[in-house]
C-alpha cells in the first residue's frame, strides 16, 4: 500500500519531493503526487514523505492500491 | 584607542552602565540606535545601509524579501504556512512562491525601480536551508547581476552548520537565526517536531537538537565574521523569563544583535499558540523585557515582523506592485546609477543629521532633572518629520531625557483620513495606541484630531514639519525642560 498526498489540504510547501528516498514524488498542477509504482512506504524506515508534511493527515496510505513489491 | 574625527557630545553623567561605550563614543553602545561612533569600523561598514541591522538605515533604506523557500524542516508553535492573505502582514505569510530566475528578476526590477534598496534577503515562508539549492541559486543569480546588493538570509538554525561555508562563499554577510530557547524544557513547549537526519524527532529531544545545531551554527558563522542578528519570540508564560538567559548565550557566542518579538497570536491564524488562546505579550512587557537585555548588546526595537516577500521601507511594502504575472512579461536592465547617486545623497543627509543631533546634545547638557518622556512622530521615512498625521499608517516612539533621543519602537495604527475625510472611530484607536506620549510631531494634521488629541492630554507639535527628527525632538524637549523650571538656575 503506497502513501498518496491529500491534495485538497497539501500546501504544495515542496519539503516531501527532496526527501523522497525512491524520487517518487513531483508537483502536478499546483500540487504534489506520489507515483504509487515508486513508493515503497520507505520500508526500513519511517515514511519521509509523512515525516517532514507539516501538515497533519495530508500524507496517508493509499489503502486501494496493493503493496510495493520489488 | 583612536580618536574619533567628528566630535560629539558625550553625555557622561547619563551613560548606562554596562554599556559598551568606549571613550570617544558618541550615544552609548547599546540601543538599537547604534550609529558610526558606536561599532568598529569594518562593522559599521556592513551594517549602515542595512535596514535591519542599522535603526538609523532603517530611515533611509529599503529590503526586500523574496520567497524562494517554501518548504521547513522544523514546527513552531507560532507559524502556520497553510493560510496566505495579501492584507496581513506577518512572518510566514506570502502571496506568491518564486522560482530563483524569477526572484532575481525581480530583485532587478524593484532595484530599478526603489533606489533605496540595498538588502535582498530569503526568509522563507519555509526556512531559507531547508531550501539550500533554491536558496543558494537564488544569491548566485543576484550576485552575479547586481553585485552591490547586500545578500542575507533567515533560519530556524537546523541546518546552518552543514551551510556556513557556502554562505561564507557567497559574501552573505547577514545572517538571522531565531532562537527562542537554549533550555529543552522550554523548547519542547515551543516545538512539537523537527525533521532532522531522516526521522522526525519530538519533544525534548526535537529542542535539544535543535538547540545544539543552534548554537553550533552561531560559534562557527562568528568565527568567519559573518554579522549574526539573533531573533526570539517573546512568548508570556513560556519563555519570557527565559529569554535572558537566552540573551547571554548568544552573546557571549558573539552575536552581533537581539531582537527580541512579540509573539503574533490570533485564532484566525490558525497557529496552535493562536487556536489554543495563548496570548503576546503588552508593548509594556515587550519594553521591560527588551530594557532589561540591553547592557552590552545591540537591541533592535525598529523590527516590523514583516512578511516573506516585503518589499520596500520598514514599515511600508511595496510588494503588491511587483506581481509575478507583472515581473514575467518585465524587460528590466540592470542600472547601478541610480542608486549609488542615492547613497550618496544619504550619506550627506546623515552626516547633517548627525550634526545638528549633535548641536542639539550640546545645548541640553548640563540641565538638571531625570525626566523621562514618550513621544510619537509620523515619517514617510529620511529621518524627517514628513508625513501627515492622517496619513500615517504607524507612529515611531521616541524616549527623550537629558541623554537625548531614543528610538523605543513603533506602533501600528489604521491611517485616520480616507481622502479629505477622517473616521472618528479610527480617531479613538489612534489616540489609545498613543496615550503614553506626551506629544506627536507631525508635518500637519487637521483641526479635529488636533482637538482630539488636545483632549486626551497629547501636546499637538507640527512646527517641527520637514526638519530631521532626532534634532527637533532634542530641541523640543529642551524648551519644554526650560520652561517647566524657569527660575531653578537663575535664582
Amino acid at each position: 500500500m503506497p502513501y498518496k498526498i491529500i491534495s485538497s489540504t497539501c500546501t504544495a510547501c515542496t519539503a516531501c519531493e527532496p526527501v523522497c528516498p525512491n524520487v517518487a514524488i513531483r508537483e502536478k498542477n499546483g500540487t504534489y503526487i506520489i507515483d504509487p509504482k515508486k513508493c515503497t512506504e520507505c520500508e526500513g524506515e519511517d515514511p519521509q514523505c509523512v515525516e517532514v508534511c507539516p501538515v497533519d493527515g495530508c500524507v496517508v496510505v493509499d489503502k486501494s492500491l496493493p503493496r510495493y513489491a520489488a | 584607542m583612536s580618536p574619533k574625527v567628528i566630535p560629539i557630545f558625550v553625555p557622561q553623567a547619563n551613560q548606562a552602565p554596562g554599556c559598551g561605550a568606549k571613550g570617544g563614543a558618541g550615544k552609548s553602545g547599546c540601543g538599537s540606535s547604534a550609529g558610526e561612533h558606536d561599532l568598529p569600523p569594518e562593522v559599521w561598514a556592513k551594517v549602515k545601509d542595512h535596514p535591519c541591522y542599522s535603526e538609523q538605515a532603517h530611515h533611509h533604506f529599503a529590503r526586500m524579501h523574496v520567497a524562494v523557500a517554501p518548504a521547513c524542516n522544523i514546527q513552531c508553535n507560532y507559524c502556520n504556512r497553510k493560510y496566505d492573505c495579501a492584507n496581513e502582514s506577518r512572518p510566514g505569510v506570502v502571496s506568491e512562491k518564486l522560482t530563483p530566475e524569477l526572484a532575481a528578476k525581480k530583485v532587478l526590477a524593484v532595484a530599478a525601480e526603489i533606489p533605496q534598496l540595498s538588502v535582498v534577503g530569503i526568509a522563507g515562508p519555509g526556512d531559507a536551508l531547508a531550501n539550500p539549492d533554491k536558496t543558494f541559486r537564488t544569491f548566485n543569480l543576484i550576485q552575479k547581476e547586481a553585485p552591490d546588493i547586500k545578500l542575507c538570509l533567515s533560519t530556524n538554525g537546523l541546518m546552518l552548520p552543514d551551510h556556513v561555508q557556502a554562505i561564507a562563499d557567497l559574501n552573505v554577510d547577514h545572517v538571522t537565526i531565531t532562537i527562542n530557547m537554549v533550555d529543552p524544557e522550554v523548547g519542547e513547549q515551543i516545538y512539537p517536531w523537527i525533521y532532522y537526519n531522516r526521522k522526525r524527532w519530538k519533544g525534548r529531544d526535537a529542542a535539544r537538537i535543535l538547540g545544539e545545531r543552534q548554537m553550533e551554527g552561531l560559534e562557527m558563522l562568528t568565527a568567519k565574521g559573518i554579522l549574526v542578528k539573533v531573533n526570539s519570540v517573546m512568548i508570556p508564560g513560556v519563555n519570557d523569563r527565559h529569554l535572558a538567559e537566552v540573551n547571554q548565550a548568544v552573546k557571549s557566542r558573539g552575536a552581533f544583535l537581539h531582537n527580541i518579538m512579540p509573539l503574533i497570536s490570533d485564532p484566525a491564524h490558525g497557529t496552535h499558540y493562536g487556536l489554543t488562546g495563548q496570548r503576546g505579550p503588552t508593548p509594556q512587557e515587550l519594553k521591560e523585557l527588551q530594557d532589561s537585555c540591553e547592557g552590552g548588546m545591540n537591541l533592535m526595537r525598529h523590527c516590523r515582523q514583516c512578511r516573506a516577500d516585503a518589499v520596500g521601507l520598514l514599515g511600508e511594502d511595496r510588494g503588491a506592485e511587483f506581481g509575478t504575472d507583472k515581473i514575467a512579461a518585465m524587460d528590466v536592465a540592470y542600472d547601478p546609477e541610480p542608486r549609488l547617486a542615492y547613497r550618496e545623497f544619504v550619506e550627506r543627509e546623515r552626516s547633517d543629521q548627525d550634526a545638528a543631533r549633535a548641536s542639539e546634545l550640546a545645548a541640553l547638557s548640563g540641565q538638571a532633572g531625570d525626566e523621562k518622556v514618550l513621544v510619537a512622530v509620523t515619517t514617510k521615512g529620511g529621518g524627517r518629520i514628513n508625513q501627515h498625521f492622517g496619513h500615517a499608517g504607524e507612529f515611531q516612539i521616541y524616549e527623550l531625557s537629558n541623554a537625548g533621543s531614543k528610538f523605543v519602537g513603533h506602533r501600528k495604527v489604521e491611517n485616520y483620513c480616507q481622502g479629505g475625510w477622517g473616521e472618528e472611530d479610527i480617531l479613538e484607536d489612534v489616540t489609545a495606541a498613543i496615550k503614553d506620549c506626551a506629544a506627536v510631531f507631525t508635518s500637519k494634521i487637521g483641526l479635529c484630531p488636533r482637538k482630539d488629541l488636545a483632549t486626551a492630554g497629547i501636546e499637538v507639535v507640527d512646527g517641527y514639519a520637514h526638519e530631521y527628527i532626532e534634532s527637533s525632538l532634542i530641541a523640543w524637549f529642551r524648551q519644554r525642560t526650560e520652561s517647566a523650571q524657569p527660575a531653578a538656575s537663575v535664582a
